[in-house]
């Protein structure tokens, strides 16, 4: 496995935030990695740690009242925790940019678009403001709007506009990785699909890494490589795209599925997950589902599940499996 | 057999701005049978909400009729609609600023009942509100608290209970969890379709989620720039979309799996224009890739294609 590279590495991440209400635990060791020129898909519910995730690796966890307790973070190899801020800048935008879900308050309101573009070209490249702008205009026509728009303000442009927009800032300086944060979750579906598109086509222009944070599984479904599902700040679930959806393992993952409307048996009852989201300041002692697991035994109550492997790639945090279980097809069936 | 419960005719709804008269709703006519629900589906801006808004008179319709029953809502004076506010009722899309912060749970859904005078002994009332609550799955402990201290998954169960709490026959339930994560989305719709099959009531169904319409609605209409411009039955509407809108939309629907074969997508050139003093031409043209010459000079009206499919679009004439 030691040939392979990586965009970014995470091992063992834990991030608190330390509030007068107690401590929320929002990553609890976070293992995640992703190849280069590959997208990860992040999925998991509201609270999860999917924001904190890619927050943190751009160093931007808010602090305080934000504390990375432990663990590593490397991109491109090399560990960003022993960088000063002052490297941290020159990364951001740079090695690593973030698309954040909302293009109505991520953009600057009394800045003309090509300037907000041009403001990361200028910081992070050898070119005067003129050339910095004529390359804002070529992003612009990148992402599918006219150049000569340029010079107009966000409240000119429409929601999926503005996300291009969006999108254009954090391609402007070729990042080799690309965080994106519910980037469509704002949009109306056909611009949706305008947006995914587009992004489809320059991951491969630009072989940028991606990671992708979403809810969504069909998004994920239609963009991703590998899928890591991340509850209650861990990651219970990893593997590639057919690992994950074809061969589900952990019960929150398939849970997940269940709770998806079936396009093609529209009669189907839902089966959603009982309960609700653990509270992070509170999480449970063992497994973080299982007050929610239809599969819980008394063991999850206490202990915490490691990792088993189904193969190189995938696998599941879960006491239901050990490793043969999960490689001949497991305990939970669809 | 099917008896019609809310027959809409040529609703309007306009709004005055300073660039000319705004077409959020323009001659929409639908029907919505007793026990049944419509699925009503479009983008941001094509009137889905503001229809529904309409119908119960949350806003003052610019023309049309909304028959409830056969009696025309839109024509009803001041005290004959608030009687009729209890049988038609709403529940809104965001469950955290659809609440009044400073009532308890219990009183919030009490409340109705109290306006109404359904309800004037304090006990009884109380009474009714637990047995509301527990309908809805809310636990009796969360009585006296408020909704700041609950999630967002409690608190549509209490936007739901409140709407419960007259009995009404008619809810317009405008994109009910769109704000709530997967999990708890489907005990929502779970239990929306519940209370439906035990009180028979009928719903429209506003929400810009395909994949939740499909599952949830009996016939479904698109929207599109303030004009319905497809009604079906769901299973018809996703395996035969006639308008090349609703072909696009549900191309674009992300689907959760893996392998299979591969579905074409149409992507849609440009966006949504602007509903400001429209052209009487088709509003879909300027997207459209099969649009000729007549729908850039007419507007297409909504016709029967087949029993109980409506299309406005020439090319299904």
């Amino acid at each position: 496995m030691s040939d392979k590279k990586y965009a970014v590495e995470i091992n063992d991440l834990a991030v608190e935030f330390r509030t007068d209400d107690g401590i929320v635990k929002a990553l609890n060791g976070l293992d995640l990695k992703i190849e280069e020129g590959k997208t990860l898909g992040l999925v998991g519910e509201t609270g999860a740690g999917k924001t904190t995730t890619g927050l943190a690796i751009l160093r931007l966890v808010p602090s305080p009242p934000g504390v990375i307790v432990g663990g590593s973070i490397k991109l491109n190899g090399e560990d960003i925790f022993s960088k000063t801020e002052h490297e941290m800048q020159a990364l951001r935008g740079k090695a690593v940019s973030m698309i954040f879900q909302d293009p109505m308050t991520s953009l600057n309101p009394v800045m003309t678009v090509e300037e907000q573009i041009a403001e990361v070209i200028e910081l992070h490249e050898d070119v005067n403001h003129k050339g910095a702008i004529e390359k804002a205009k070529e992003m612009l026509e990148m992402v599918g709007i006219p150049g000569e728009r340029g010079t107009e303000y966000p409240h000119q442009f429409s929601g999926g506009m503005k996300q291009r927009v969006v999108i254009a800032i954090a391609l402007a300086c070729s990042p080799s990785l690309l965080i994106a944060d519910e980037p469509t979750t704002a949009l109306d579906v056909t611009i949706q699909a305008q947006v995914l598109e587009m992004m489809k086509e320059l991951k491969v222009k630009y072989n940028t890494s991606m990671l992708m944070i979403t809810h969504d599984l069909g998004i994920v479904a239609e963009i991703c490589d590998t899928v890591s599902v991340i509850y209650g700040g861990r990651v219970v679930e990893h593997g590639s795209l057919d690992d994950v959806f074809n061969n589900t393992r952990h019960p929150y993952t398939e849970g997940l599925f269940r709770s998806l409307p079936n396009l093609d048996n529209r009669s189907e009852k839902l089966k959603p997950i009982k309960g609700l989201m653990p509270d992070p300041t509170n999480l449970p002692e063992g497994c973080t589902f299982y007050p929610r697991c239809d599969y819980a035994m008394e063991i999850c109550k206490t202990v915490k599940p490691k990792k088993v492997y189904r193969n190189d790639e995938h696998y599941v945090e879960c006491h239901l499996y050990d490793e043969n279980n999960v490689k001949v097809g497991g305990l939970i069936g669809k | 057999m099917s008896e019609v419960l809310l027959d809409v005719k040529g609703l309007k709804k306009y709004f005055p701005t300073k660039r000319g008269l705004l077409h959020a709703v323009d001659d929409v006519t639908f029907t919505i049978d007793r026990g049944k629900t419509l699925g009503v589906v479009g983008e941001s801006g094509c009137g889905k909400s503001t229809t529904g808004r309409a119908i119960l008179r949350l806003l003052e319709p610019t023309g049309g009729q909304v028959l409830f029953e056969g009696e025309d809502v839109a024509a009803l004076d001041k005290a004959a609609l608030r009687h009729k506010r209890k049988e038609m009722q709403i529940i809104f899309q965001d469950p955290f600023s659809s609440l009044n912060p400073r009532k308890t749970i219990s009183q919030t859904i009490a409340e109705p009942l109290k306006l109404h005078h359904i309800i004037d002994d304090n006990q009884e009332r109380m009474q009714k509100v637990l047995e509301i609550m527990e309908t809805v799955g809310l636990a009796e402990r969360f009585v006296n608290t408020y909704p700041h201290e609950l999630d967002g998954g409690r608190r549509q169960r209490i936007g739901i209970a409140r709407a419960l709490a007259l009995d009404p026959k008619f809810i317009v339930c405008d994109e009910p969890v769109s704000a709530l994560d997967v999990s708890i989305q489907a005990q929502i719709l779970n239990l929306m379709n519940e209370i439906q099959e035990q009180r028979g009531l009928t719903y429209m169904f506003i929400t810009h989620d395909l994949s939740v319409v499909n599952h949830f609605s009996d016939d479904i209409a698109v929207m599109y720039l303030g004009r319905l411009i497809e009604k079906a039955p769901s299973e018809t509407l996703f395996a035969n979309p006639v308008h090349p809108y609703t072909q696009a939309l549900l191309s674009a629907i992300p689907i959760p799996k893996v392998g299979g074969p591969k579905r074409e997508r149409i992507i849609l050139k440009g966006e949504i224009t602007s509903p400001i003093n429209p052209q009487p031409v088709c509003r879909f043209a300027n997207r459209c890739a099969y649009a000729t010459d007549r729908c850039r000079s007419e507007e297409p009206q909504l016709k029967e294609i087949e029993k109980n499919h409506f299309v406005a679009c020439f090319l299904a004439e």
